[in-house]
């Protein structure tokens, strides 16, 4: 159970939208992470330099906030490691399969009214609602 | 330099996960529990940051180019097809199983600098690069038997 953080939401929102308007106006890329990150894969070898670099750059974020604001929130314990698997596998299929995520879809693709990005924004978040709700309501599992 | 800009432009996209709590799949999970305790903080977080991205792209859409590549590369796709729709019907089920979609599970690595190993989004992305390359090989032996 979290609390409703409208602040620090609208602050970090607004980084990442930071973030992806830096990246459009500097390499003219979206700011989608399943494409940036499966790129890694499918991409030719030469587009693959600042991939890696962006997801270095992404870990070292909240890296860098760990030491300013070290544990602002507990870490989950004890969920079930086969869930989260087979969690990362239906996730990178769906993403690369819808051309999206939650940043790709999500945040640039609403952003520039999208008509596709905002009919797979409104898909997954009913799929996921509904998934919670079977998972932690249905199953149990939390 | 494309590498800097890359770089820069990844470290400001984890601080904002981090700042708002994205990288913490609880948060994620009360989001998308709307029969639960909800808490709305992710929708405010895509508030947030497409408050930020509208007009930031309105402004660059006028430009010719961006600043160290040779051209803008702008969705183009305007088409809804089923490929769409059920890539993103499936990502919300994998979503919603453990709260994490692919940025914050990749933030979340650094979460194991608090000393003990977080398992959790290693795990995840390890799982998910399976699945990227699951499509990749999928669509690339398509296109292949097609050709």
């Amino acid at each position: 159970m979290t609390e409703f953080t409208p602040y620090s939401a609208l602050i970090g929102g607004a980084l990442i939208g930071l973030a992806a308007v830096v990246l459009m106006a500097l390499m003219g890329r979206i700011a989608g992470i399943s494409g940036i990150a499966g790129g890694l894969i499918s991409s030719p070898s030469g587009d693959r330099g600042w991939r890696v670099l962006f997801v270095v750059g992404l870990v070292g974020g909240v890296a860098l906030h760990e030491i300013l604001r070290p544990e602002t929130f507990a870490l989950r314990e004890g969920f079930p490691l086969a869930i989260v698997a087979l969690a990362g596998l239906i996730v990178g299929l769906g993403s690369r399969m819808g051309s999206g995520c939650t940043s790709g879809h999500g945040v640039c693709g609403l952003s520039r009214l999208s008509a596709r990005s905002l009919a797979a924004t409104v898909t997954f978040m009913i799929t996921a609602a509904i998934t919670v709700a079977v998972v932690r309501h249905g199953f149990g599992v939390t | 330099m494309k590498g800097f800009a890359a770089l820069i432009a990844g470290l400001l996209f984890g601080l904002g996960l981090a700042v708002s709590q994205m990288v913490n799949p609880l948060k994620v999970l009360a989001f998308l529990d709307v029969f639960g305790h909800w808490d709305p903080s992710l929708a405010l977080v895509m508030g947030g940051a497409i408050a930020v991205t509208m007009p930031g792209f309105w402004l660059l859409r006028r430009l010719d180019r961006p600043a160290l590549a040779p051209r803008f590369e702008w969705p183009t796709r305007r088409d809804l097809d089923r490929k769409l729709l059920a890539g993103a019907a499936i990502f919300g089920v994998g979503w919603g199983l453990a709260g994490y979609c692919p940025g914050p599970a990749i933030g979340a690595a650094a979460l194991s600098l608090r000393g003990t190993v977080f398992l959790e989004p290693f795990v995840f992305v390890a799982a998910m690069a399976v699945g990227f390359f699951a499509w990749h090989w999928l669509t690339t032996r398509r296109s292949a038997t097609d050709g």
